[in-house]
């Protein structure tokens, strides 16, 4: 399900308006996992404090949103052309690919709530095509 | 059977207290074929789909949004025994309309976007959003039990 013309200034544009908002995105989306898929938790057993909201939350919250800017920037040499962060993923992460899956859900959640009026079912659509090919760019060198 | 906290119910009851039917039902599955197009499939005497906003402009989409809306209601009422409450929908599901199950996950998280979208984020916490996600599983897990 590759992205189309459409689908990449689709993204593009939405992603500008989520900069307004992103630290606050990358944060609510994380702490949300955490909270409505309790599973996700046991990658970070070496974490503090897992709470909604937390500082090791947030701080990771805002790395996510810049990997998925970095994504963005590469939109055209999607899924190959994220290659430290998929060996990253590969080799020293190693999350369960199914978890991109659960991650990009509750993200989308956020989004909807953030920007109610903007996040249309098309553009819900592009959002969640985009996602899906950054997850298969982490996964790229899992095997 | 499924246990439920109090604070589980309270959340879920608070969500559908809010809901008004025939905005969220049309809403929520408009978006599923729109973003999962390939569940159109299931769709096909339902008139115009052709795009996004014929989707969404589609009046039997919308009355059969508001429809299934109306079957969520079913299980609220019998949140202790939905597996049974569905068992007849389930047949149905699988013996007449012939729906690949995985369907109804992808409609109830669209549900759940659709649901956020009218809520803030103090409205909508992660403990409420988990309550309702651990419903919208016992519905599908439900809707689709009597496959074989």
């Amino acid at each position: 399900m590759s992205l189309s013309a459409k689908d990449k200034a689709a993204v593009k544009g939405f992603l500008a308006k989520m900069k307004s908002r992103s630290d606050e995105i990358g944060t609510e989306s994380l702490s949300r996992m955490l909270v409505v898929y309790p599973q996700t938790k046991s990658y970070f057993a070496h974490w503090k404090d897992l709470s909604p909201g937390s500082a090791p939350v947030r701080k990771h919250g805002i790395t996510i949103m810049n990997g998925i800017y970095e994504a963005a920037e590469k939109i055209d040499e999607l899924p190959g052309g994220l290659l430290t962060l998929s060996e990253l993923h590969a080799f020293m992460l190693r999350i369960d690919p199914v978890n991109f899956k659960i991650f990009t859900h509750c993200m989308l959640v956020v989004l909807c709530m953030f920007f109610p009026e903007d996040f249309t079912p098309s553009i819900h659509r592009a959002i969640d095509k985009f996602l899906a090919q950054v997850a298969l760019a982490l996964a790229e060198k899992y095997r | 059977m499924v246990e439920w906290t109090d604070s589980e119910r309270e959340y879920i009851n608070t969500i559908f207290s809010t809901l008004d039917y025939d905005d969220i039902g049309p809403k929520a599955l408009a978006r599923c074929l729109i973003v999962y197009p390939w569940t159109q499939r299931y769709f096909g005497g339902f008139g115009n789909l052709y795009n996004a906003d014929a989707i969404m402009a589609n009046p039997m989409i919308a009355a059969h949004g508001t429809k299934i809306l109306h079957g969520m209601d079913r299980a609220l009422k019998n949140m202790d025994d939905i597996k049974n409450t569905y068992a007849t929908l389930s047949e149905l599901h699988s013996e007449k309309l012939h729906v690949d199950p995985d369907n109804f996950r992808l409609l109830a998280d669209c549900l759940t976007v659709v649901i956020a979208g009218k809520m803030t984020v103090k409205e909508f916490t992660p403990d409420m959003q988990a309550a309702w996600r651990k419903f919208l599983s016992v519905v599908v897990s439900a809707l689709g039990r009597q496959y074989h």
